[in-house]
């Protein structure tokens, strides 16, 4: 396997970033921690990545609203260089607090998405949950979730649904994880497109069923890729479920290989290739 | 095309989707252009529906609980203040892009303040003017970098304010808006509504308030002169809080001195003599006259200094080569492995708390966290835990005293505070407690503790003469003066007027900034960049910087202290405890490097003066000398007491005993274990437990619900190293219903809980550190301090016979509520009401493989349940401790399935929980010879351990029980049937109660 050149973006009120680094570390790479005024400073600094990490936490503490004041900085700075990264087949991974700025910003979904179709927003229990969940792997899409499929399905740009369903579980912890679209043509339409990564799922495989969808999220969605299939952004924390003992069940059922840890091998053996 | 569009700056922003409503008709602000120089707009931020209004359907929950069922609906939305000079299209783009969310909100922009549109009445609350607002200073900024990024729009901004609006339908009265205005919507001590509707209009202010400005004036207080009874009032009238001996010794000093001292001279001495500075009680010498300690007969027993004669004398006999630094930092610091250390720390925030709930929890947190910054040179905090103390929430609203805020309530507002602070910190919040009693009613209790992470190499701290003293973090306003000394005040039915300004919001994100500009400080390639750190406690500057320079000296120019605005009184500036700040010590060849660390990371740094040579403390504003202290009479001058403590056992043991049980007496077993189980003490606290992020930064092993239907786990388990295998188990004691009965007995109660429950989760008891936090009602009369003689020897007694080293402590001694003898009639209350004395005992115990914890779910039908028990208060603290280290081998071998300790409800419950927390069923037989209690009794040092059968023999504990299949809990004693209920059911029961944080 080659190396994969990992960034991973650091700014005041992200939190995650060192159990980020440490799953990339995992998993063999050895990322780079740079804070976002850095970049900002000299955004070419990214020319020499291929994945961009955006962690969970409170930019900014999410003052005015979840990944606003850091989408802006994002937005303003980095917006060529970002989208150059993804045209010369680079990825952006956004988890929790990241994936509220990627929406924010447009990087999600993007493509011929129209602004203000997609938002993240308060949790329709107008409070905090931290709980685990059940995602199924909704799109053939994404490279961090199928990696193997996704360069098929990228060329035939129909049917992304998988064979044989995939499930992941990992925990939320957030306030502001509900995705809501302009309407519900707009989230039909995001799912048609293969767009929907990931889907909360309950043990009878419905989305719309509180706690199992922990938020109220249209169409149960949890994560997002766009049409590249590189940009992941989602609100469960694979950063939280590397290690067998973080599964809460661990103390009575058997492990395998972390759920959470399986998202960072995916990126490995796609961009490693 | 990508993305980006939402961020495009457009000419003509409209309110995006929705339906026009016609309380919204926007106002048309092309037609209103407004002049060119400063100017404010009023910008209202709204979902987009009502579906999408979460916090409104929160809101509307309250106002039905307050009794006002009849309110149909709420609206609610948010409000920016811009003010500068901006024109109409400016403010419309900073609106559009940064204030709104294009999908979930709409919004709208008008000139100044804007009054009620249609016939809604409206509730709006806005800050008071310097209080902490980070939303607005955030916005600030980030709109003053749109401007500066995006050159076509004009105009600059002076500063931004925010509020919220409420439309309440439905309401009938003014006085019903006024009710829900005051009693859910905002806290006077921080926050001021308007009304307008139903025949009231409170006026709108027409600008943004601004804090009054002092001109500087060098004051000296006429302390001389003064006889025995004008102290007395000196001390009350000046929040100083001290004692007539210690306002004498003062007077004294200056006498010799031949002058009288300054304001800030004796507001540092006040600040630093206080007791939560300083711990005088504690120091104190006491002669104790009353019953003997855990046996019968009287005695008589000196102790020359409280603390050091029995909480500290444990740690020093003890003498454990594992405790690297007890009783001298701002936390204790036990080893963890060669290379790094855990501090540990537990603080309470009680007085902020009964005042401003949400703010008091969350800058208790803050403020624990930062003891944990400012232990060496700094440690990483790694988790916290809180336990809180309050009146049940179901309270009667009516007989609820003047100034008390309602407890269901209370318990939103603290909870939402550790939540708002310890998730943005990033600091998992994975263990505490709720303890519900009426006597915390007036005097709520709210214990933060936190854990960090240090290298072995960064214990040590000593600031040298020449050091710069620089301050870094939040700036200082007038929030937060005399929290020092109103800590040490008894509470009254006026407290909140008088104490306001005590009160603080907190800014985690500021204080985040300022640990990870710390921690690269402390690691830097070169070196640590500063030889010593300390928070600003409750006594501000004066306290940090007295603390730091006590054996150099230390001299201050507070006019460079920065300010949140201007006009503040030098005396003002040196005491008022600004949250989010550290003050370090950094030698002159790394202030370069240092202060450029701090600039990288937006984190204000200051260097305010030097540490000196002189071992004086002076205190300087614009060249004037406003106050010089010897250190040696700040740290040393304060006169010791001598006390007499005496104590007797209660005539009516059972009946206090039993008292704590409320419900009927005539139930059959069955149902008495239902009602157990809905006991507030008991039931489930999982509504607050999710709102707290407990597994951010990864290290997560056991969390506080565990089993695939989430029951309550006894302690929490970490990885602190993600390359290492070894944990650290956190549990905490507390038992404070044994009080009424004997301290003696609740403090060795409170270890022996807080000690099984961490060996429940795999903790070694070897390696195992605790902290003592007492919160005691007043130590004024000589028997409330022989309660608190008797309390200290059980914890001594207990840290002796059971190994375990305390660390560090503090504690809070005031916590009576007095009102008037109308109020105590129309409420049925005493006149006095004062909390039971109350001890939490927390406790970090090493976890030597995270592979090998126990959760205490149980995991298969079919295996063995059985019981281990020694309770310590019949058979001993030896016998216990044997049993304790007896059922610690067993655990760590692997052999155990599950263990779970026996608390509050006894031996059914415990087993019920057991069986909640996994679905799984049990039949269980317990003989009355292997377990004499009743099945509900709380009893101290039991636990239920699930074995395989074998495993189960050889361990020689009595076997009461098995696991099955069939969800289905019966308990036979001696062999007749005694309880027989469904899992699901008694589940229900558990989690009914506490749901929404209380009915």
């Amino acid at each position: 396997m080659k190396p994969v050149r990992i960034l991973v973006i650091r700014a005041a009120g992200i939190n995650c970033d060192e159990e980020v680094m440490h799953c990339w570390q995992l998993v063999g790479a050895n990322p780079s921690l740079v804070h976002i005024n850095e970049l900002a400073n000299n955004p070419s600094i990214l020319d020499d990545f291929q994945i961009v990490t955006i962690p969970g936490g409170f930019s900014y503490g999410d003052d005015i609203a979840a990944g606003t004041i850091l989408a802006q900085s994002i937005a303003s700075a980095l917006e060529a260089p970002m989208k150059a990264l993804i045209d010369r087949g680079g990825g952006i991974l956004g988890i929790c607090n990241g994936f509220q700025v990627l929406v924010k910003t447009g990087l999600l979904p993007g493509g011929d998405v129209e602004s203000g179709q997609v938002t993240v927003t308060f949790n329709e229990s107008a409070k905090f949950e931290a709980r685990w969940v059940r995602m199924e792997v909704a799109t053939t899409r994404c490279a961090f979730l199928t990696p193997d499929l996704t360069q098929e399905s990228a060329s035939s740009k129909r049917n992304f649904r998988l064979t044989k369903p995939v499930y992941l579980e990992m925990p939320v912890e957030h306030a502001e994880g509900r995705v809501v679209t302009a309407s519900e043509q707009s989230a039909e339409s995001l799912s048609e497109k293969g767009l929907v990564a990931l889907r909360y799922v309950d043990m009878e495989n419905r989305h719309d069923t509180y706690p199992a969808n922990p938020n109220g999220s249209w169409a149960g969605i949890a994560g997002l890729c766009d049409e590249t299939g590189r940009v992941l952004g989602l609100m469960p924390h694979p950063d939280r479920n590397f290690a067998p003992t973080h599964h809460p069940q661990w103390t009575g059922r058997k492990q395998g290989t972390p759920d959470g840890l399986q998202v960072f091998l995916n990126a490995m053996s796609y961009w490693g290739r | 095309m990508m993305g980006w569009q939402k961020n495009q700056i457009c000419d003509k922003v409209e309110c995006t989707g929705g339906a026009p409503n016609p309380s919204m008709d926007t106002h048309r602000i092309a037609e209103k252009q407004p002049p060119s120089e400063m100017h404010l707009w009023c910008v209202r931020v709204r979902p987009r529906s009502s579906e999408l209004d979460g916090h409104a359907r929160d809101v509307l929950t309250d106002v039905h609980q307050l009794g006002l069922a009849h309110i149909e609906r709420v609206h609610s939305s948010k409000i920016y203040f811009l003010a500068g000079e901006l024109d109409a299209a400016t403010a419309q783009n900073i609106a559009a892009v940064l204030l709104t969310d294009p999908v979930a909100e709409e919004f709208e922009v008008s000139p100044g303040m804007v009054e009620r549109q249609g016939s809604i009445p409206t509730i709006e609350v806005h800050p008071l003017p310097g209080v902490m607002n980070p939303v607005a200073l955030s916005a600030l900024q980030a709109a003053r970098k749109l401007l500066a990024t995006h050159t076509h729009l004009q105009g600059s901004l002076s500063k931004v304010e925010t509020g919220r609006r409420y439309e309440i339908v439905g309401a009938q009265s003014a006085n019903e808006l006024e009710r829900i205005a005051s009693q859910i919507l905002s806290n006077s001590s921080v926050e001021r509504w308007f009304i307008d509707g139903l025949e009231r209009h409170d006026p709108l202010p027409s600008e943004l308030p601004t804090p009054s400005i002092a001109p500087f004036e060098l004051r000296h207080v006429s302390l001389r002169s003064l006889n025995d009874d004008e102290l007395k009032k000196l001390s009350r009238t000046g929040h100083l809080f001290l004692s007539l001996p210690e306002m004498q010794t003062i007077q004294q000093h200056y006498q010799k001195l031949d002058r009288d001292p300054t304001d800030l001279e004796l507001e540092s001495l006040a600040q630093t003599w206080s007791e939560h500075c300083v711990h005088k009680t504690f120091k104190s010498e006491i002669n104790y006259k009353g019953d003997d300690f855990g046996k019968d007969g009287q005695v008589e027993v000196h102790f020359g200094n409280l603390l050091k004669d029995t909480i500290a004398a444990a740690t020093f006999n003890l003498d454990r080569d594992w405790c690297l630094s007890v009783f001298e930092d701002n936390a204790g610091v036990i080893a963890f492995d060669d290379d790094y250390g855990i501090a540990f720390k537990a603080e309470t925030h009680n007085h902020p708390s009964a005042i401003e709930p949400y703010g008091g929890a969350a800058t208790g947190i803050g403020g624990c966290i930062r003891d944990i910054m400012g232990c060496g040179l700094g440690a990483k905090p790694i988790a916290s835990m809180d336990v809180f103390c309050l009146a049940p929430p179901d309270f009667d609203e009516s007989r609820l005293p003047k100034d008390v805020i309602h407890p269901r309530r209370t318990l939103k507002g603290v909870v939402g505070g550790v939540r708002d602070y310890g998730n943005r910190m990033g600091i998992p919040t994975v263990g505490g407690a709720i303890y519900f009693d009426e006597r915390y009613l007036a005097n709520p209790l709210v214990f933060c503790g936190c854990v960090g992470l240090i290298p072995r190499d960064k214990i040590d701290k000593q600031p040298n003469p020449g050091d710069f003293i620089v301050v870094a973090g939040g700036k200082t306003g007038r929030d937060g003066i005399h929290g020092a000394t109103f800590s040490s005040a008894e509470l009254t039915d006026t407290h909140a007027d008088e104490f306001s300004h005590a009160v603080q919001i907190g800014n985690a994100i500021e204080e985040k900034k300022v640990l990870d500009a710390q921690l690269l400080a402390r690691d830097h390639p070169t070196g640590c960049l500063f030889t010593a750190v300390t928070d600003c406690g409750a006594g501000g500057l004066s306290s940090a910087v007295g603390e730091m320079g006590i054996l150099t000296g230390a001299s201050v120019d507070l006019e460079k202290v920065p300010l949140k605005y201007a006009g503040l009184r030098y005396d003002e500036i040196w005491i008022s405890e600004a949250q989010e700040r550290m003050v370090f010590a950094v030698a002159p060849e790394n202030l370069e490097d240092f202060l450029a660390i701090f600039a990288a990371e937006e984190v204000e740094a200051t260097t305010i003066g030097q540490f000196t040579s002189d071992k004086k403390l002076t205190v300087r504003y614009n060249e004037h000398i406003v106050g010089q202290l010897d250190m040696q009479f700040l740290h040393e001058g304060l006169p010791k007491a001598a006390r007499n403590a005496t104590w007797s056992a209660p005539k009516n043991k059972t009946e206090t005993a039993a008292k704590c049980r409320s419900h009927e007496a005539n139930l059959n077993p069955t149902e008495q274990l239902f009602a157990e189980l809905s006991e507030l003490n008991t039931a489930s606290k999982e509504w607050v437990i999710r709102q707290y992020d407990h597994e951010v930064q990864g290290r997560s092993v056991i969390k506080p619900l565990v089993g695939p239907e989430f029951g309550p786990s006894d302690a929490a388990v970490l990885r602190p190293r993600y390359d290492t295998d070894q944990g650290l188990a956190l549990a905490c004691g507390l038992c404070p219903e044994l009080s009424d009965i004997d301290p003696y007995w609740m403090a060795i109660a409170a270890v022996d809980e807080a000690l099984r429950n961490a060996i429940c989760v795999g903790g070694n008891p070897r390696r195992t550190a605790i902290l003592d936090n007492f919160c005691w009602p007043g130590v004024d009369s000589e028997e409330s301090l022989g309660a608190l003689v008797r309390a200290c020897r059980g914890a001594y007694d207990a840290a002796m016979a059971y190994g375990l080293p305390f660390v560090s402590g503090k504690d809070s001694l005031n916590n009576e509520f007095s009102m008037s003898p109308e109020e105590a009639k129309r409420t049925g209350l005493p006149k006095t009401i004062s909390i039971p004395p109350t001890l939490l005992i927390s406790a970090v115990a090493i976890v030597e493989d995270v592979n090998r914890c126990v959760s205490m779910n149980f995991k298969t039908s079919d295996h063995c349940i059985a019981i281990a028990s020694a309770p310590v208060n019949r058979v001993g603290l030896r016998e216990a401790m044997e049993l304790h280290h007896k059922v610690s081998k067993l655990i760590c071998s692997g052999k155990v399935a599950a263990a779970h300790d026996v608390s509050d409800g006894g031996l059914a419950v415990s087993i019920a929980e057991m069986c909640i927390a996994s679905g799984l069923g049990a039949t269980c037989d317990v003989a009355s010879n292997t377990f004499s209690d009743s099945l509900f009794d709380p009893i101290s040092t039991t636990y239920l351990l699930e074995m395989p059968l074998k495993d189960a023999e050889q361990s020689g504990f009595p076997i009461i029980g098995r696991v099955c299949t069939d969800s289905k809990l019966t308990i036979h004693r001696d062999g007749s049937e005694f309880i027989n209920a469904e899992v699901c059911e008694l589940s229900q029961a558990w989690r009914e109660p506490l749901q929404r944080g209380g009915r």
